[in-house]
Formats: C-alpha cells, structure tokens, sequence
C-alpha cells in the first residue's frame, strides 16, 4: 500500500540517521579501548542496514503524510529506536543484558526517564557510560523535532510529527511560520542550555566526561548519571546547585526561552502563568521538604535540611530523578509527596515529563469557575491564560487527557501488581515510569533489576506512553484508527 | 521572504497556499480559529488569531522585521488601517492591501505616503470581472491577458479543425500574415507544453499561446480557428459583485441581462445599471432560461458564490443552446472535474487574482506575473536593468541568453513601441521581457537572470 510505503520511507530514513548517534560512544570505545568497540560497531552495521533495507526500495515515494500516518510514525519510531537502541546493551561484553533488560534500559534513556536495572554503574565501560547519557539527550528535546529541524523533507508533514511528539495541551502555536525554524530554534536552545551546564559542572570540579554526560542528562530531565550514587556520588553543593538551576531551566517552556532570547529580556518569563505556577509550586515543595526535614531527621542542621530539600524537590518535581540522598527512607509524607510533585511535573513543551504544570492550572481555573458559578449562576466566566481566553475545546482536552492518565494509570498499576510487585512499588514504578521520573519507592527505590522481565516490559510501554502523552499511542490501539 | 496575510478567506488562503510553496515565511492573522487552523493543517505556515489591525496582534506576527504585508480581509476599511499600522510602528517597507469599494479606488491621493501608505491596491472583483470582459471581447480565446500597461496580450485558443494553420508549420505565419506582428511562445499538446520553433506543426486540438498587439489578436485568432462573430448577447448568472461590475464594464457594448435571486439585491443592481435588464429569477430555472432566449445567447457567465451552481446552471445553459458558457470556480478541483468537457472556460479567481500579489514577491524587478495551466506554468514581464557586465540580459541577442529549460521570450517592450521576439533581438537595459515559464520550477532561475549581480556595480 502507498500508504505506509510513506512511513516506511520516512522510518528508513529515521533509523538510518539514528545510527550515526552511536559513532560518538564508538569512537569513545576506540581511544579508551575499553572493550565496546565490536559491539557498537555491530550495532551500527544492523541499525544502519536496518535503516536502508526499508529506506531503498521506497526512496522515491513522494507523498504527503496525513495527519494519521504521522501517529504510526512517531510511534513506530519510539518502539523501533528503543529496541534497536537497545542492541549495544546486549552485545558489550561484561554486560550483555537480556533482551527486556536491554529494552528497559534503552527506552528509560530516551524517554528521559532515567530508571536503569544496572548495578554497579561505576564499573560499565565509559563508552556504554556515554551511550546512556546521549540516548537521553536525544530523546530530550524530541528525536523527531531533531529531524525536522534537520531534513527538510519532512516539509509539511514535519507539522504532524512535531504535533504527535510534542508535549502539552496547545501544539499548534509555532515560534516561527516555518515548522523547520521552529524545530531548529528549540534545538539551538537546547544545545545552548547543555553547553552552559557542561561548562558550569567542569567548573564546579567535575572531570570533563562527567560534565558533558551529566549536563546531557540533566538539561534532557533525563536523569541517569555515571556513578550508582548519582549526583550525590559528588557531595559538592556547587554542582548540586547548578544541576538545581539547570533542570528549573529545562522544565520551563522552551518557547519562552526563545521569546526571551529574542527580545532579549525577561519579561516572557514573568508574564507567563505557567511558568508563575511552575516558580510558586517548586518553590513551595521545597520549603516543605526543608522544613519537614530539618524537623525531623536533621534537627540541628537545617542548612543541610534544606540542601538536600531543595535538590531533591527540584529534582523529582521536575521528573529528572537525580537522588543525593535515599529520598524514600525520608520520614512521613515526604517521599509521596515528591511523587506526587512528579505527576505535576514541568511545563508543557519542555523536555520534562508528567501530566503537565499548565494542565493542572487549567484544571484549578475550571473548578474555581465551578465555585464562581454556585455565587454568580447567571455569570458567563471565560477561562483565561496570561489574560487571553483560552479556548472550551482546549479545556476539554485537558479533561479528557487528565482522565485517560488516571485510567491507564490504574490499569497499569493493577497489571504491575498481577505480576508479583506489592502496593508501594507498583504505585510508585508505574508513577515514575508513566511521568518519566525513573527512581521509585520501596522495591525500585534505587534500582529496577530485581523485577521480573513481564514488569520491565510493561513499565516500558508505560514510559513511552507518558513520553508521547498517552493519546498519540493510544490512538494507535483503537479500532477506528485502522478502519480508514 | 517574511510575509504578513490578514484575512484567511478565499483570497488569503490562496495567497498563502500560493506563496507557501515559494519558500517563503507566512504568518496568517485571522479572527476565525477555525479558519486559521484549517490553513494551519494545510499548509507549513503559522496562524496569529486576534483583529489584524491590532497593533499589537500584528507584533506577535512579526511585523517587526516583515518584509511584506498583504491585507486582504473582508472589510476595506481593516485592510487600510492594518496598512496605516505596518507602516508607521513597523515600517514595513511593502504593502499590499486588497480595496473593493470604488469610491476609495477613485481617490488615488488617498493612498500617498503620507495620506494611507499603500503600495498596491488589489481589488480580485476587479480583476476577475476584467479577465471575464476580455475572454467575451476576443470570442474563442480561452486566457487573455494584458502586458505592459495592455500594449502587449498573451492570449491563449485552441487550434480547430478548419484554421488556415492546422496542419502547417509555423513559419508559415508571417506569409499568411502579412505586416501582423506575432509569435507562438508555448503550445500544449494533450496538456504536456511543447516549446515551438519554426518546424512545429499545429495540430487539432492544441492549446496555442501565442503573444501580439490588441489589434493583431483577432487576425491571428483566425489562423487557429474559424472566427466567431463578435459576443454581442450575454446573460450573467449571478448579481454580486463581480457580476455587477462585469455588465456595468460591458453594457455599452454588448446586450446584457442579469439574473439574480435576491429580490433587495436585484432592485439595488438595476437602479445602478443604465442599459442591462436585471432579471429576478433562479439561473438554474429552465423555464427562465428559455424565455430569455438563452439558445441565442453568445455568452453565458455563471458568477454566483456557489461553484456548485454555476456548474449546474452553465452546464443547463450549455445543453439549452447557449454558444460559450463560462463558471467561475473556486475549487480548484471542481475546475479539473468540468473544464473542456462540460464547460466551455472555468475561472478560477484565486489565479485571476494571485498573479498581481506574485509580482511583488519575486525578486528582480518583475512587473507582472499571471498564473497559467492552473499555476503549472507562468507568464512573467520583467525588465532589465543595469549593462552588458552587471546583466545577464542586457546587450545580449536571445540566442545568448541562456534560458531556463522550458522558458521563451515574447516580446520586448521598449518604452512605447512593441517589439516581437526574434532570435537576434539584442535586449536594452530598461526593456520590459515578456516571457512564458511552462514548468513553474524555473521561476527562481528566470528570477535570477534578471537579478543585477552587486559586484558589478
């Protein structure tokens, strides 16, 4: 069918390019020859040859992609790359993971989640280090954003897959009339926020590797790191403070970057509701962990309290999941209530995951419009952002789209806990898979090896469900979508 | 390019979708979510919603470093207001508004500098409605279109069985014709575009493009075909704006009625018009048509906002004896599905009226661009500056100009008088070249030959 000769075209041509993001860790494994070289080699060679088997026989179809097929591409893509991603995992010698593992593990790092099922992450060979690290760059900002921004192509169906991928409520409000500009502009920024953080960590004392694969996964809200105590490995409040500015940072609407960077001030930033509810609630989580803490468990140093506080509350907030401390052994509602910080999670279109900062503002306006409605019945109330209506259609998505989450959210939660988890860590698992959080409590606290293989696969699709917002993939799951 | 759109209707939609393709960046205000978001879908380009005069709904447009802003909303009075604010916040150096009312037309010192600064006024109505009255001016053509202030036409007609040339070659055509100045520039055989040279053998059935002087079209015309006599009946289907204007414009000379449903509308036509018989009725009412004589009309225009109905009532005209029907038709599909077979002409507005607005976004100094073979190939006049060293035009024959593939010369234009291309013509800097593109690709190269290089200078 000519249909998916498209996608199959569109895909090829995908999987061809990924393959090129494995020369880094390859040529890593080269100069410290540290044993990773044939397996990334050969990885290259199956994804690569992947890539143009499908690409070759279908180069010259030229036709335009519906607003459909770009949901089977965005989809397939994600599957496709996780599991071809997935192939360094179970070939580098010393590792060599079992497929679900290997999975896992490659999705968690391009869908920033940043739950791993490695121990001893100290001891893996840099160039696999480097490996996870840069999947997560990857899928920060977007694969396919980075594909438009990068194949021209992709012209006007580049729209549809910008739109499938992108997170938040309101997809269609471009930077710049061109989809290609806008793709570009959003990773200049990114590229930008990583070199700032990969220069701020080298000067706060990092060594150069951890700075650039750190500053990856941090502007990324990625959250794997190369040492198994994570940030915390450092002990140095220098580091923790920049990792604490960079990820507030990258969980900002990138599109207010931009305008800043435009007008060159930061007015942008303090106009925008999102980004005033995003300042006030990270804020107040903090000082609630600081307080709850130095009550607590440090009674006589607060300063320390609120260090960890701080760091932990931006970090699980904003669902990077950098720990420096065991979070979940903190006392009383501390470790939930981080959790539920990750579902808020960041702004829409940032490289953070969860339900999204301006899809809980939007949800409080609607029930403070409920309560104005009991005092005034005859009061006509429209729902505003930063003084502009927001359109009923949006605020009908943002129901349905909070609805779909907390019913997925359920169903996974009860199939994880089928599968042998108990209550604390299934909640927390599927939470921190589905927000793209990554650590969780109990079981998973620090890492997810000891679960079965079934679980590994089903928090996986879990992940990509929350990467993708939940409705992209299901789409692909109705009936109807097929039908034609 | 960074261009400005106010207004997603029928004209800004296919302004857009029209200068999309050109690698240009679009940016359309409108007040209507719906409509943006359907251009949005359509097409890579991004929609502003908000009031397109607004201040500041044309700065999150971008108006700050906008190259061109093209105001073709409904209201005139918006349009030259969005204008008025372009150019004093903004300064944006081009810009186009559309103005249908005539009294403002009338008034060319309202649109100063320093009055309401307005480049260029577009007014689609008017142009439709001219394009119509020259297709019933020269009976038979099937594109007429005017160059260099109308010193020059290229007009398009379709070679019959029983033209004095079908079946000859070319460069027959000056012995048939005696002291006419003409030149065959494209023909389209079984829509595929052949460029001529003297050998070509016209056949039945081509669609021949040839360019002349007003006064040689009809005795060219007549090479092609056996000549109808002039259009002297015609019934418009349709009393809105165009269909108005085209009587007002032909009444003197030709016999015309009017049918329209409106009863308010009809009444408000007829006290406008002098000699045209406004008819209040259905133009899909066989009865109506037959009382008109509809089987002795020469003509008959279905200018009505429906495509549908003026398909239905020109193909009913059609089959109850009228000699040429035309539609207009806004659906560039619709224009594929009856053109030829059905009807005799389908007009399709939005390429009546685009070619006025495509002047101004070429670069090189491009006077007039009119689209042809629905937007496949162009017509462009462009003049040619600078000298031998700085041109790739100027002081050369045509056989030294390297034309794109696809391209011919017409005609030159030197200040009054009209000079058909020959293949030693030399170009001379300020010449107006009148040209056919028939693949729409090499638009940019043609653009670039007339481009005056800057290291030159």
């Amino acid at each position: 069918m000519v249909r998916f000769q498209v996608i199959q075209r569109i895909l090829g041509l995908l999987l061809s390019i990924f393959s090129l993001a494995l020369l880094p860790p390859l040529l890593i494994a080269h100069w410290t020859r540290d044993g990773a070289e044939t397996a990334f080699a050969t990885a290259i060679a199956v994804i690569l040859t992947a890539g143009l088997t499908l690409w070759l026989p279908v180069r010259k179809v030229n036709r335009e992609m519906k607003l459909r097929d770009g949901f089977i591409v965005v989809v397939l893509f994600w599957v496709v790359l996780g599991t071809s991603g997935s192939i360094p995992f179970m070939l580098v010698e010393g590792l060599k993971m079992s497929a679900p593992d290997a999975i896992f593990e490659s999705l968690s790092g391009l869908t920033t989640t940043g739950a791993t099922v490695i121990v001893g992450i100290d001891y893996l060979p840099p160039s696999i280090l480097f490996y996870r690290q840069l999947l997560q760059w990857l899928g920060g900002m977007g694969i396919i954003v980075l594909a438009v921004a990068i194949l021209p192509i992709l012209g006007i169906g580049g729209m549809q897959l910008y739109r499938a991928e992108t997170p938040g409520p309101m997809k269609d409000a471009k930077l710049t009339p061109r989809i290609t500009e806008t793709a570009k502009a959003l990773w200049y920024i990114y590229l930008g926020l990583t070199i700032a953080c990969a220069v701020a960590y080298l000067s706060a004392g990092m060594s150069l590797f951890d700075a650039i694969s750190h500053s990856f996964s941090t502007v990324a809200i990625g959250g794997f790191s190369t040492h198994d105590l994570s940030l915390g490995y450092f002990d140095n409040p220098a580091i923790e403070a920049i990792a604490v500015v960079f990820m507030f940072m990258a969980g900002i609407n990138f599109s207010l970057h931009f305008l800043a960077w435009r007008y060159r001030n930061g007015k942008p930033y303090i106009f925008d509701s999102e980004f005033r509810m995003y300042g006030a609630f990270t804020l107040a989580v903090c000082v609630v962990c600081g307080i709850g803490l130095s009550v607590t468990t440090y009674q006589d140093d607060w300063i320390e309290a609120f260090r960890l506080g701080i760091f932990q509350a931006v970090s699980i907030g904003t669902t990077t999941g950098f720990t420096t401390a065991s979070f979940q052994a903190w006392p009383g509602f501390l470790p939930l209530l981080l959790l539920f910080a990750s579902f808020v999670g960041a702004c829409a279109g940032s490289t953070g995951g969860g339900i999204k900062v301006i899809r809980f503002l939007l949800l409080y306006k609607q029930g403070r419009r409920e309560i104005q409605r009991l005092i005034h019945p005859n009061a006509i109330i429209t729902i505003k952002m930063g003084g502009r209506p927001v359109n009923d259609r949006v605020v009908d998505a943002v129901w349905g789209f909070f609805a779909t989450y907390v019913a997925v959210f359920a169903a996974l939660l009860l199939t994880v806990m089928a599968t042998g988890l108990d209550q604390v860590t299934a909640f927390s698992a599927v939470a921190a898979c589905m927000n793209n959080l990554g650590p969780g409590l109990g079981d998973v606290s620090t890492h997810y090896g000891d679960i079965p293989s079934s679980t590994k696969l089903l928090l996986s699709f879990a992940m990509v469900l929350g990467r993708l917002e939940i409705f992209t993939l299901l789409v692909l799951l109705t009936p109807s979508f097929w039908r034609g | 390019m960074k261009i400005i759109i106010l207004g997603a209707g029928q004209v800004g939609s296919s302004v857009a979708a029209n200068l999309c393709n050109e690698a240009n960046d679009i940016t359309v205000i409108d007040r209507n979510p719906v409509c943006l978001q359907a251009l949005q879908d359509r097409f890579d380009l991004r929609g502003v919603l908000g009031h397109g005069s607004h201040p500041e709904i044309l700065a999150r447009a971008g108006a700050q470093d906008a190259d061109m802003i093209v105001a073709v909303t409904n209201s005139d009075e918006v349009n030259m207001i969005a204008c008025q604010v372009a150019y004093t916040l903004f300064r944006t150096p081009t810009k186009i508004a559309r103005v249908r009312e005539t009294q403002y037309q009338k008034a060319t010192e309202l649109f100063a500098q320093e009055a309401l600064p307005i480049d260029v006024l577009i007014s689609p109505e008017q142009e439709v409605t001219d394009y119509i009255r020259r297709l019933i001016e020269f009976p038979g053509a099937l594109q007429v279109l005017d160059f260099a202030h109308g010193r020059v036409q290229l007009v398009a007609a379709r070679a019959f069985y029983g033209g004095p040339l079908v079946g000859h070659k070319l460069n027959e055509l000056p012995d048939q014709l005696p002291g006419v100045e003409t030149r065959v520039v494209a023909i389209y055989r079984r829509h595929e575009p052949i460029i001529p040279d003297g050998d070509t053998v016209i056949e039945t059935g081509d669609d021949v493009f040839f360019v002349a002087a007003p006064k040689h079209i009809r005795a060219v015309m007549s090479e092609f075909q056996r000549l109808d006599s002039p259009n002297k009946r015609v019934l418009i289907a349709g009393g809105g704006n165009i269909g108005k204007r085209l009587a007002i414009a032909l009444e003197k000379q030709c016999n015309i009625k009017i049918i329209e449903s409106n009863p308010e509308r009809a009444q408000q036509i007829s006290e406008e018009l002098k000699h045209a018989y406004v008819l209040l009725g259905d133009a899909a009412d066989e009865e109506l048509l037959v009382e008109e004589n509809i089987d002795q009309t020469d003509v008959f225009c279905a200018l009505t906002n429906a495509d549908e109905a003026n398909i239905i009532s020109s193909m009913l005209a059609k089959r109850l004896g009228a000699k040429t029907v035309m539609a207009l038709i806004n659906r560039a599909a619709y224009v594929d599905l009856v053109q030829r077979d059905i009807i005799d002409i389908a007009i399709s507005p939005q390429q009546a009226t685009i070619g006025s607005l495509l002047a101004h976004v070429r670069r090189g100094d491009v006077v007039k661009v009119h689209a042809l073979r629905r937007g496949a190939a162009e017509a462009i006049e462009a003049i040619a500056h600078g000298d031998r060293n700085s041109s790739q035009v100027v002081g050369r024959s045509l056989d030294d100009i390297e034309l794109p593939p696809g391209t011919t010369i017409g005609a030159v234009v030197r200040g009054d008088s009209v000079i058909m291309a020959h293949h030693d013509t030399v170009i001379e800097a300020e010449d107006h070249v009148i040209m056919i593109v028939t693949n729409k690709r090499h638009v940019r190269d043609v653009e670039r030959l007339f481009q005056v290089s800057v290291t030159f200078l």
